[in-house]
């Protein structure tokens, strides 16, 4: 569904991502491992459309998107859950699903959508006059994850969407991934809590300085001697 | 207070209503894309040229080309961002700063050129007119003009918080990072902001000039006064701008009549440096 090769990126002289492949089947987890400052979020940026890759190829579906800009790659159904939630704090949690609802492939649905959405995290459907700046981190990364459904995705990467949150919210997060799977969304996850994003993905990278330096199945990984000492202290 | 205080405090709020909606627009550009817009004033002048030429040739009062002028302003401002602006985004202030003050520079001398330094009045029917209320004479054309840039910014205020894209603006305003995640088109949405930046230009000149006479050394003064004006109301507030507006009116007015003319930015300044002693981010500013 998604290939991704021989892609490099630059911030100015330093080099973010080197001779990066990898690819996505759909309707599977993929789950992409590695220290800080690795090159997972520019590689999800990358994908996304924010960041201009210096040299490489993306392909989505039948479409090559190396360098399209960011609302176009998600009009084609490419969603982002982004680190850090990037909500919007001053608009209500209604405008910022509407948001997520503002490209032309998804305008139509909307209101399935948000049924949908709401169904999904009642809590929302609790607080939509609320500004979701009030709301608590776990509420908030159920928003960025209901914003981008508003969006009709097929596929979504997640950047670090527990980082930040408390360990039965992590649980519940990471729940609503294994579901939306398991309803048929291709998924791309970034994840620091490496041994359950192991266990959840069908494939997994491992990123080192911007390189793929190991890619095999999450069971795979979770066997490797390197990852269980590099990343799972064992 | 006497009877002609009063009078000169209601002239400069009616006027300062119109000041409010001038700097209304350099608000909503800067509290969107970080970017001031140091031409402001000028094009303002344009606008008042433009009602100016409309009166002399069609006979349209300028309440009324009011509205052709914030279109084609909404037009230019759009053409604008998308041509010349654009590039500068995210770039360093003081290259912002050198883009915004050499077009001003430009907008004045083709003034200049195109219609000498010599003040060009509107002369409407009912220029002299006022109203009495009680101790009280107001003129006509500024409760008109005062009106009239209450309800473009009431138009405005309604567009952002109850519109689609009006909202979409406020959320890039308020997350970039995440108008680009959910695929908002930005620069599209910062192009339709400097419209409506622009939208607010030309309805105010074409306001300011049923009761001030158009000129092309007004530009610049225009541009200081958005600015002190957006500073004191809070930068990126959009009641901030009208109230900040109100206040410089008043003041000007009171200065003006009872000590002089020229010294009436005197006292803005006054103004705008007390709000930045007592409160930095502005009347209705929030705290940064």
């Amino acid at each position: 569904m998604l290939t991704v090769d021989n892609l490099s990126v630059f911030y100015g002289d330093a080099q973010a991502l080197d001779d990066v492949s990898l690819a996505v089947e759909a309707g599977t987890i993929v789950a992409i491992v590695g220290a800080n400052g690795a090159g997972k979020t520019s590689l999800i940026r990358t994908i996304g459309g924010m960041i201009k890759p210096a040299t490489g190829r993306i392909r989505f579906r039948d479409q090559e998107i190396a360098g399209w800009p960011s609302h176009l790659v998600c009009n084609l159904g490419i969603g982002q859950v982004a680190e850090g939630r990037q909500v919007f704090p001053s608009l209500t949690v209604a405008e910022n699903l509407d948001m997520g609802a503002m490209l032309p492939r998804a305008r139509a649905n909307r209101a399935r959508n948000r049924q949908r959405v709401e169904a999904m995290f009642p809590k929302l459907s609790e607080r939509l006059g609320q500004a979701a700046g009030t709301l608590s981190g776990g509420e908030q990364q159920m928003l960025a994850i209901g914003r981008c459904l508003m969006g009709e995705p097929e596929l979504i990467m997640f950047d670090e969407p527990s980082l930040g949150l408390a360990p039965s919210i992590v649980h519940d997060v990471l729940k609503a991934i294994r579901d939306l799977n398991a309803s048929g969304m291709t998924c791309v996850l970034v994840e620091q809590n490496v041994a359950v994003s192991l266990k959840i993905a069908n494939r997994a990278y491992v990123l080192e300085n911007g390189r793929v330096t190991l890619s095999g199945t999450g069971a795979e990984l979770l066997a490797d001697e390197r990852v269980r000492q590099a990343y799972l202290g064992l | 207070m006497t009877a002609i205080t009063l009078n000169i405090i209601v002239q400069g709020l009616l006027t300062g209503l119109v000041y409010g909606l001038m700097a209304l627009g350099l608000s909503v550009i800067f509290g969107v894309m970080r970017v001031v817009n140091f031409a402001h004033g000028e094009f303002a002048v344009v606008a008042m040229y433009a009602a100016f030429i409309l009166f002399e040739r069609l006979h349209l009062d300028p309440l009324i080309s009011l509205l052709p002028i914030a279109v084609a302003f909404f037009i230019l401002g759009y053409g604008l961002q998308r041509t010349l602006i654009n590039p500068f985004i995210g770039r360093a202030e003081h290259e912002q700063f050198i883009l915004l003050v050499g077009l001003a520079t430009v907008v004045i001398n083709v003034l200049l050129i195109a219609f000498g330094p010599d003040a060009r009045p509107v002369n409407l029917s009912y220029s002299f007119d006022s109203y009495d209320v009680g101790p009280l004479i107001i003129d006509k054309v500024r409760v008109f003009a005062a009106l009239a840039a209450l309800a473009v910014s009431a138009a405005l205020f309604l567009f952002f918080r109850y519109t689609r894209t009006g909202t979409a603006i406020r959320a890039c305003a308020d997350n970039l990072t995440g108008a680009a995640v959910v695929g908002l088109n930005v620069k599209q949405l910062y192009a339709v902001t400097f419209g409506i930046g622009f939208v607010c230009i030309g309805a105010a000149g074409a306001l300011m000039e049923t009761i001030a006479d158009a000129s092309p050394s007004l530009g610049p003064s225009y541009t200081l006064m958005a600015f002190v004006i957006v500073i004191i109301g809070g930068l990126g507030s959009m009641a901030g701008a009208l109230v900040g507006g109100v206040l410089i009116g008043v003041s000007e007015a009171l200065a003006g009549f009872f000590i002089q003319p020229s010294m009436k930015s005197m006292f803005s300044f006054a103004l705008l440096i007390l709000v930045l002693i007592l409160r930095p981010q502005g009347l209705m500013g929030r705290r940064l």
